[in-house]
């Protein structure tokens, strides 16, 4: 196993747990404030994590130059975030604390994560309520007018600040906010409508980036002595997720193919409340907040082919499925059990609505209970949102579900400096593999992506910056850059001459569908090995015969996705592969080789307790497998169980 | 495509229609923003409102007959007629009055120029209205009805420029009735008044915004004071044509006949002996 | 179900027209766009430039997608925007006409997209607390009443889908700039800049849109259902703001 960890160095600061950051902080090399207006600093990407470290930098007094493909940062998918963020505040007065809260995401994590990143997590999340109330946020308020918590994703203290239903939404409008002002004040130069194509290296090592103005088509090149990558993740790779249409991995593909190692693309989070597809034409699926399981019987019929509404199926031909298999947890067992076990019921022929692809959400017993108005209050939007959706009236008949992609675990590799394997390229937010291990708990993506961005980002790119004091950035004209911009226009012109017949949209599906089959809830060794050989054909044929119409130099949204389904080929296969090393079933990553007699997932700690990291090799050759040990000081392992 | 670099760097933006203003000092500042001209505009309109207002409450002496009528236009002229000349006070009202109108009017159509700056024409395909209602979407045709109206109603009550030998200066109840007796007169002071009603519903709702005054307490009733002062004033001014025509104001069986030489003084005298 | 589409199609540079699509075989369970998704699949078969229009999230929060649906931003749902619309709201035979949204700071790109980032000036010009990284004191320091932070949530649930612009007769952005500008004047945090953005954001906002009249469509456009009293507050704001010239004496 050693022969696999050799050139990943984690950086991981000595010293006790609770003090690493603390230390590690006053060890770092520091930037003068007179020479950090010297530094140049790409931001790729203005969600929560680029927003913010944009944001901050400009503020430390770094020329910040920051992307975003969209017309306005505000529109990053961070927005779309409904539930909360975590912060280990105790203002409950419950017990949490900052070790609780990394105790809590490590074991949450099925201990696939690196314990300092998520220690350092943790105790930087109270940072981030300050500030984002500091900057307005309108968090929910008791009446006296402190701050209101909740208990979310299993939790069992009370930790989750929430502004309604849109907690994303008004984080990432604190962070835009905070980056506006710097475009405002000149600390930050705002690139919009610019698509990053690709990661430049010089000598190895990240100095700009080459993008394209999605309006007029123009290639431009951007110089800089660090370039941070927060571009999220790649949960589109299935096409249907709960991702936004444009969601993409292309900038992390880019800079893994300049040498940037990608880790544990297996982790991929499965949200179980979802509201299930309705046709084949189906563009995304949409997330029903997690906390409708509070209240919410799930169930699926006992009769296949069961033709009855469900309102005349009687109790005793019901089959309350978690409840019957976690009598403790019930309907509230994390998110990668009850979607597995959605599956199962589904894949056993007793779905149910029109295309048999869903489990009943019953809220019947709820307003029997409680009432109508009770549960209106409660979860009056989240039903109206389903109706709008649906047709269909949840307080009459019972919601269908079906889980549905969420969100990436995994990502680009990086140390405890947030940097990946090419020097001077960060990556932050979801885009890097860091702090969730192999399953994310809820609340906890918004904690990350601003962890990352305001406070950890802006401290540890100062310690690699203060070592190139005094050299200029490489120049645009540099061949690398020209290289590059060859590079795009190559790729451009062969999308835009291939002229097939099948749009992009027809190949990205049938893509989809191979990863949801094979690298979906439920992987195997056979599957697995299919789905590499199907994607390899099915990307021989997409390079064949896909049609891209129109021309390079306007808006083309044909040509911008042809990219995107492209890199996520790259992608898929890496995926099937990383799920095919990792012989163990943990968090995300279920494989039906490895699960315990009563079909719980089983952790293989002894050969698998690590991150696989995979290196690029050039075009047509396949990735090598680097592994980080993962070791477990403060956090003993133990195996999960909701029975 | 207006595609332009509004600032210096990478920020990609449309042009602004209008360059930054450099501020004046108070209250010239106010003419100089559309919030601040809405401001103007709200304030100018309830002085025009509270003129029409008492316009409308002082022609209602019209129905206690020709002679209280006449006291009534002659107590305007002799306002403060104790410290200061005849007709002093009234023409600075009426100076008041016109620059209420000039301010007004001068806000409305510079706003309508910006907004036809700020907006790139129809919709080709057509567009539904949901909240927009008539009064609303008519502001800028009833505002210079109304202002010809104003200008009309001058030449012909107080100046007389079409009754010719009929107008008598200083009895207004026979002025009236005259005026009224021709049909387009008729029309033209029917189709103004509605047009005023409608300006000042949406006029009145718009005030309230455009001042700001928004108290949850009572923002409903927002509408319907607005409503309400339309409707009332609609009312007061259109009885004057209706009861004419139905006989209430009589012209034929005046005691002072207005063809009479000595008429003023005759209406004065009624007033002496107590019946008008 | 069947429908005929009436859709606008502009290359740029060039004086935009209607083009009409036939759309057979739509499913009422399908979304207007992706309804729009299997139309511009056809039309890629069939060798003809897909329709270009914006969307991104497709659940009504990122604010991106926004067409002119039969003469009605976002379409004829209320408080939904283009997104989350669907097609069970129209019948079968159906003539939909499509257009973008219009006013002179909302160019037209292509076909359906618009240029929407001058609303991205007039939140750069004061849409903000100044409150750098790190400066923060603890959250539960300023206790903010339940009321004022319901309302200012109110106002900061506001998407910037640009549909008060489009829907106004007068282009006027008046209902995202008071939503923004009062999402922040609401707040004890947001005090000490109030007198300041507010002038900035609003003499900002006019110069690139029109004026408000009070017409109230932008309300009714708005997926948000953004309220019009918070017109009324800025209004009230920036007139306090000028009369006691509190931009420069700091006052509040």
């Amino acid at each position: 196993m050693s022969g696999y960890s050799d050139v990943l160095d984690s950086k991981v600061p000595d010293g006790p747990m609770a003090e690493k950051w603390t230390n590690h902080k006053f060890n770092m090399k520091l930037v003068n404030p007179a020479n950090k207006r010297k530094f140049e600093v790409i931001v790729v990407g203005t969600g929560l994590a680029g927003a913010s470290a944009a944001a901050t930098m400009g503020e430390l007094g770094y020329k910040v130059k920051a992307f975003t493909f969209h017309d306005s940062p505000r529109r990053a998918h961070s927005i779309a975030a409904q539930g909360g963020i975590n912060a280990a505040k105790n203002y409950q007065n419950d017990g949490d604390s900052v070790h609780r809260l990394f105790y809590d995401t490590v074991k949450g994590g099925d201990y696939r994560s690196r314990e300092a990143n998520v220690h350092r997590l943790a105790e930087v999340s109270v940072n981030i309520i300050d500030q984002a109330a500091a900057q307005g946020v309108p968090f929910a308020r008791e009446y006296g007018g402190l701050l209101a918590n909740r208990s979310f994703g299993g939790a069992q203290v009370s930790r989750t600040f929430y502004a309604r239903g849109q907690t994303g939404q008004q984080l990432l409008l604190g962070a835009y906010s905070a980056l506006m002002r710097q475009v405002n004040e000149g600390g930050v130069e705002l690139f919009n409508r610019q698509e990053m194509l690709e990661l430049v290296t010089k000598d190895g090592e990240a100095c700009g980036i080459v993008c394209r103005d999605v309006i007029t088509g123009e290639i431009s090149s951007h110089t800089a002595h660090a370039v941070v990558l927060a571009t999220g993740g790649y949960g589109n790779v299935y096409y249907l997720s709960t991702n936004a249409m444009m969601c993409n991995v292309t900038a992390a593909w880019r800079a893994h193919r300049k040498g940037a190692m990608f880790a544990n693309p297996c982790y991929t989070q499965i949200h179980p409340t979802c509201i299930p597809s309705s046709d084949p034409f189906q563009s995304k699926l949409t997330l029903m907040s997690e906390s409708l399981r509070n209240d919410g019987r799930i169930w699926v019929p006992d009769n296949f082919d069961e033709v009855r509404a469900a309102g005349d199926i009687p109790e005793a031909e019901r089959d309350y499925y978690l409840e019957r298999k976690y009598p403790a947890f019930g309907n509230l067992v994390p998110r990668d059990v009850a979607s597995r076990n959605a599956k199962t019921v589904v894949d056993a022929g007793k779905g149910v609505g029109p295309l048999k692809n869903g489990v009943y959400l019953d809220f019947a017993d709820a307003i029997a209970r409680d009432g109508e108005d009770t549960v209106r209050a409660k979860y009056g939007n989240l039903f109206d949102m389903y109706e709008r959706i649906t047709g269909e009236n949840p307080y009459k008949q019972p919601m269908r579900i079906y889980p549905a992609t969420h969100y990436t675990m995994g990502g680009l590799w990086v140390d405890y400096h947030l940097m990946t394997t090419v020097p001077g390229c960060y990556a932050i937010g979801e885009a890097n593999f860091s702090d969730h291990g192999a399953n994310r708990l809820g609340a906890s993506a918004l904690m990350q992506g601003l962890a990352d961005g305001y406070f950890v980002l802006p401290y540890t790119i100062g310690d690699q910056l203060a070592g190139k004091l005094g050299s200029d950035p490489v120049p645009a004209d540099d061949p690398v850059f020209k290289d590059a911009i060859a590079d795009v226009n190559d790729r451009t012109n062969k999308w835009l001459s291939v002229n097939g017949t099948k749009s992009v949209d027809h190949y990205h599906r049938e893509l989809g569908k191979l990863v949801w089959d094979y690298i979906g809830m439920e992987r195997n060794k056979n599957g697995l090995e299919k789905a590499i050989s199907e994607i390899t054909s099915l990307e021989e044929e997409f390079e064949k015969n896909v049609r891209v119409l129109g021309s390079a130099d306007t808006l083309n949204q044909s040509l911008e996705k042809v990219g995107r389904v492209s890199d996520f080929f790259g992608l898929a296969k890496l995926k099937a592969r990383d799920a095919l090393v990792r012989e163990e079933s943990a968090g995300g990553h279920f494989r039906e080789e490895h699960q315990t007699d009563e079909g719980e997932a089983q952790r293989d700690d002894e050969n698998f307790s690590h991150v696989t990291a995979w290196d690029w090799n050039g075009e047509g050759e396949a990735q090598t497998e680097h592994r980080e040990e993962l070791v477990f000081n403060e956090v003993p392992l133990t195996q999960r169980s909701y029975k | 495509m207006a595609q332009a670099l509004s600032k210096p760097g990478g920020t990609k933006r449309p042009e602004p229609l209008r360059k930054p203003i450099k501020a004046l000092p108070f209250p010239l500042s106010l003419g100089q923003t559309a919030i601040g001209k809405k401001w103007l505009m709200a304030l100018t309109g309830i002085g025009l409102i509270g003129f029409v207002v008492a316009h409308m409450i002082g022609n209602l002496h019209v129905y206690e007959g020709p002679a209280v009528l006449a006291e009534y236009a002659e107590s305007l002229r002799t306002l403060g007629s104790g410290l200061f000349p005849r007709g002093l006070i009234l023409w600075i009202m009426r100076l008041g009055l016109i620059a209420m109108f000039g301010i007004h009017i001068w806000a409305a159509v510079t706003l309508n120029a910006m907004n036809l700056k700020a907006t790139s024409g129809a919709y080709p395909g057509g567009r539904d209205y949901i909240a927009a209602n008539f009064a609303s979407r008519t502001m800028r045709w009833t505002g210079p009805i109304i202002l010809l109206y104003v200008l009309f109603h001058l030449a012909d009550l107080t100046w007389g420029w079409w009754l010719g030998d009929n107008f008598v200066h200083g009895d207004p109840y026979h002025n009236m009735d005259a005026s009224f007796n021709r049909i387009p007169v008729l029309i033209i002071y029917i189709v103004a008044n509605v047009a005023l009603a409608f300006h000042i519903f949406h006029g009145a709702w718009s005030m309230f915004q455009s001042l700001g005054i928004n108290n949850p307490k009572y923002n409903m009733a927002r509408k319907g004071i607005a409503a309400g002062l339309a409707g009332l004033i609609l009312v007061g001014n259109l009885s004057f044509p209706i009861l004419n025509a139905a006989g209430l104001t009589d012209e034929e069986n005046r005691q002072c006949p207005p063809a009479a030489e000595d008429v003023l003084e005759c209406l004065e005298e009624q007033l002496v002996e107590g019946h008008g | 179900m069947n429908l005929t589409l009436k859709v606008w199609r502009q290359e740029p540079g060039q004086n935009g027209k209607f083009q009409t699509y036939e759309a057979p075989g739509i499913s009422e369970d399908m979304s207007f766009l992706e309804m729009l998704d299997v139309v511009n699949e056809r039309l890629i078969e069939d060798g003809t430039p897909p329709i270009v229009f914006e969307s991104d999230c497709r659940e009504g929060i990122c604010g991106t997608c926004n067409l002119m649906i039969d003469g009605k931003a976002h379409g004829p749902e209320k408080a939904t925007a283009t997104c989350q619309l669907h097609m069970r709201k129209f019948s079968d035979g159906d003539h939909i006409t499509i257009e973008p949204w219009r006013a002179a700071s909302f160019p037209i790109i292509r076909d359906l997209a618009v240029d929407r980032s001058a609303l991205d000036a007039i939140q750069e010009a004061g849409g903000y607390i100044t409150a750098p990284t790190g400066s923060a004191s603890d959250a539960n320091l300023t206790p903010v009443p339940k009321e004022a932070a319901d309302s200012a949530m109110d106002a900061a649930a506001c998407i910037g889908c640009g549909a008060c612009v489009a829907a106004c007769p007068n282009s006027a952005a008046q209902l995202f700039t008071s939503a923004k500008v009062m999402h922040m004047n609401l707040l004890p945090q947001g005090q000490a800049e109030r007198w300041k953005r507010t002038e900035n954001m609003v003499e900002t906002m006019e110069a690139y849109f029109g004026s408000c009249t009070n017409h109230g469509e932008c309300h009714e456009a708005c997926p948000k259902e953004i309220s019009l009293d918070f017109i009324a507050l800025m209004n009230k704001d920036y007139v306090k703001s000028k009369i006691k010239n509190r931009k420069l004496s700091g006052q509040s």
